[in-house]
């Protein structure tokens, strides 16, 4: 297979837009364009990642749209659709175009609008991705799942509401430092936890876990432009490498797992890309994880190998995940902050690893990040992709 | 009619008699302390400055929720209402949100309105709790009138509560027909949703006399929230 680097990356601001769904595609899409300043060179694929256009925004076919707006015919089109993790699947249908030779050139761009409906109707699009029968059909949501997937976590491993509210404390404090974010606002252990007036500042979404726990509901769009590591070099850009790509399923339904606190597809999927890139989780100096719930950033942090099982949080609390620790996991603010426009995110987490790689993250940039890490998760972990990117030269 | 001022006088709404909300302290989620406490009649003006820029945001009911207020905090200057108050939240001297309201009478409330301008940690929330705190336990009130115009206030005190309907009576905003807060919903309420702790340090108190306001673009912007187009 042929090497592949990503050569643009792009955004827009996360939160609420005024703009509709092709707008903020366009925009995020022309920013990763411009950034790859591809002259002559042509882009021959697009793949937009989107879970809910159709249902929320009653917008298909979104990625010959896109072609169509930026006037990039003849290329390829097709949209992916796999959940919270469309960005990162639809990252490795470009990825798959370039290795195979199939296209030299391609744009991913993922992007959501899900304020577009009140919170009720986006809860309820969320959790139409669980089981309909065991699961939909009795209103289990994903903080529902989450919450149930929190308290046996902490019943077992020792994590406290105080291990949790340190992954908001700190994604909140990164996402001040990143202009894309959703939320630009710091939070403290006394406001959302400690004071009496926590329990109005943050109240119970599904216990255990509470508002701070949860991530915003997003509008947002991110984009990369893929290319073959040939043409990266011609460009003269530095090179960021897909050093690897994995994916891996689980049950639909979270009860059918064996240990339900066992999160096997993330597992899977990440020694899956560090095999592939022929790295180990020990190689990473970076990671962006699918914090949707703070409780997820713990228990990824684990099962992608960083830290043994049971002990991401202690972890956590010794400061190694903050910017300036051993290893930063959320630079961005992750989901918890940053925002998480469901199928944008996959890609804005790569955007976010590119822009660390090549030193371009401003006040979050982690020093000398050589290998970078992603883990886009989708379902409640029953489909999950990771990707490994390395900074050439 | 003998004078203006006793015209003035048949103007004024007989005022009942109407102990002040004493002044409390709120750690916010971003660990700041805002201050809550009552606005003197000669403070109304600095409110509508701060207001004036939201009266054409139309995201979350801001435009009409603005405008209404305008008038009430008019109104209550110049002595048109009976028994109105405002409440106001400050961060550091700095003006995070205003709620309203009135004495119907010595055991009925009437809720006005709600204004946030610091969005995100729950600051309207707080307030509209601290208002209800007057009705019930300063004022010794039986039950406060609600309307909501927007769907978030709606969920904040209709569901979050919740409040019972009271159709058959009227609410002086008109639109939705009145809920009604009473003794019983509020003090089940109280422990999830009054916060707060007195007194209020000299320190603090001192800080929260002068309400600063943010930059009118500053209190646009923060109404609105994150949006796609500035990036």
């Amino acid at each position: 297979m042929r090497p592949v680097a990503v050569i643009g990356a792009g955004m827009t601001k996360f939160g609420r837009s005024e703009w509709p769904l092709l707008k903020l595609m366009n925009v995020a899409s022309l920013a990763a364009l411009n950034d790859a300043n591809l002259g002559d060179v042509k882009v021959d694929g697009v793949v937009v990642a989107n879970m809910g256009a159709a249902r929320l925004n009653k917008q298909t076919a979104i990625a010959s749209a896109l072609v169509d707006r930026l006037n990039l015919f003849p290329a390829m089109a097709e949209s992916v659709e796999n959940g919270p993790a469309s960005g990162a699947s639809a990252f490795k249908v470009g990825y798959q175009a370039i290795a195979s030779g199939m296209a030299d050139v391609v744009l991913v761009t993922g992007v959501e609008m899900m304020r577009a409906v009140n919170n009720l109707e986006v809860t309820d699009f969320v959790a139409s991705l669980s089981h309909p029968e065991a699961e939909y059909i009795y209103g289990v949501t994903l903080p529902g799942l989450a919450g149930m997937f929190a308290r046996l976590y902490m019943e077992r491993y020792g994590v406290t509401r105080e291990h949790l509210a340190m992954v908001a404390i700190k994604n909140h404090a990164n996402a001040m430092k990143n202009p894309y974010a959703h939320i630009h606002q710091t939070v403290t252990m006394e406001g959302i936890l400690t004071a009496p007036e926590a329990v109005v500042n943050n109240p119970p979404i599904a216990e255990p876990l509470h508002m701070f726990d949860c991530c915003p509901v997003s509008d947002g769009a991110a984009a990369v432009v893929l290319a073959t590591q040939e043409i990266a070099e011609k460009l003269g850009r530095q090179v960021v490498r897909v050093a690897g790509i994995g994916q891996a399923t689980d049950t639909h339904a979270v009860h059918e797992r064996p240990d339900p606190t066992e999160l096997t597809a993330v597992r899977l999927a990440a020694q899956r890309a560090f095999s592939m890139a022929s790295l180990t989780p020990q190689d990473i100096d970076v990671a962006e994880l699918h914090d949707a719930f703070t409780i997820l950033e713990i228990a990824e942090s684990e099962e992608v190998g960083f830290f043994k099982k049971g002990e991401g949080h202690k972890a956590l609390a010794e400061g190694v995940t903050s910017l300036g620790g051993k290893l930063p996991i959320n630079p961005s603010g992750g989901l918890k902050a940053k925002g998480h426009p469901v199928g944008a995110t996959g890609v804005a987490q790569l955007v976010e690893l590119t822009w660390q790689l090549r030193g371009e993250a401003g006040e979050r940039q982690v020093e000398n990040a050589k290998n970078a890490f992603a883990c886009n998760f989708g379902g409640f972990g029953n489909n999950v992709v990771a990707t490994v990117l390395t900074r050439e030269g | 009619m003998a004078n203006v001022d006793e015209l003035e006088a048949l103007l004024r709404p007989p005022e009942l008699e109407m102990p002040p909300y004493p002044p409390k302290v709120i750690t916010l989620a971003s660990g700041e302390k805002m201050v809550v406490r009552q606005l003197d009649r000669e403070e109304v003006p600095i409110l509508l400055e701060a207001i004036y820029p939201l009266l054409w945001v139309e995201r979350d009911y801001y435009d009409i929720v603005s405008a209404r207020l305008f008038g009430e905090l008019l109104a209550y200057k110049r002595y048109r209402v009976k028994n109105e108050y405002v409440l106001v939240g400050l961060i550091d001297g700095l003006l995070a949100g205003m709620v309203n309201g009135h004495m119907v009478d010595e055991k009925v409330g009437m809720s006005y309105h709600t204004l946030t301008i610091r969005r995100g940690l729950r600051v309207g929330s707080h307030l509209f709790a601290a208002k209800m705190e007057y009705h019930m336990d300063f004022l010794n009130q039986e039950e406060v009138l609600i309307v909501a115009e927007s769907p978030i206030g709606f969920r904040r005190w209709m569901i979050e509560y919740p409040l019972q309907k009271k159709y058959e009576v009227p609410h002086e905003l008109g639109g939705g027909p009145s809920w009604v807060l009473n003794k019983e919903t509020y003090l089940a309420a109280k422990p999830r949703l009054v916060s707060g702790s007195r007194p209020v340090s000299t320190q603090l108190l001192t800080g929260a006399q002068t309400i600063v306001l943010p930059e009118e673009e500053k209190i646009v912007a923060q109404v609105l929230g994150g949006k796609g187009g500035d990036k």
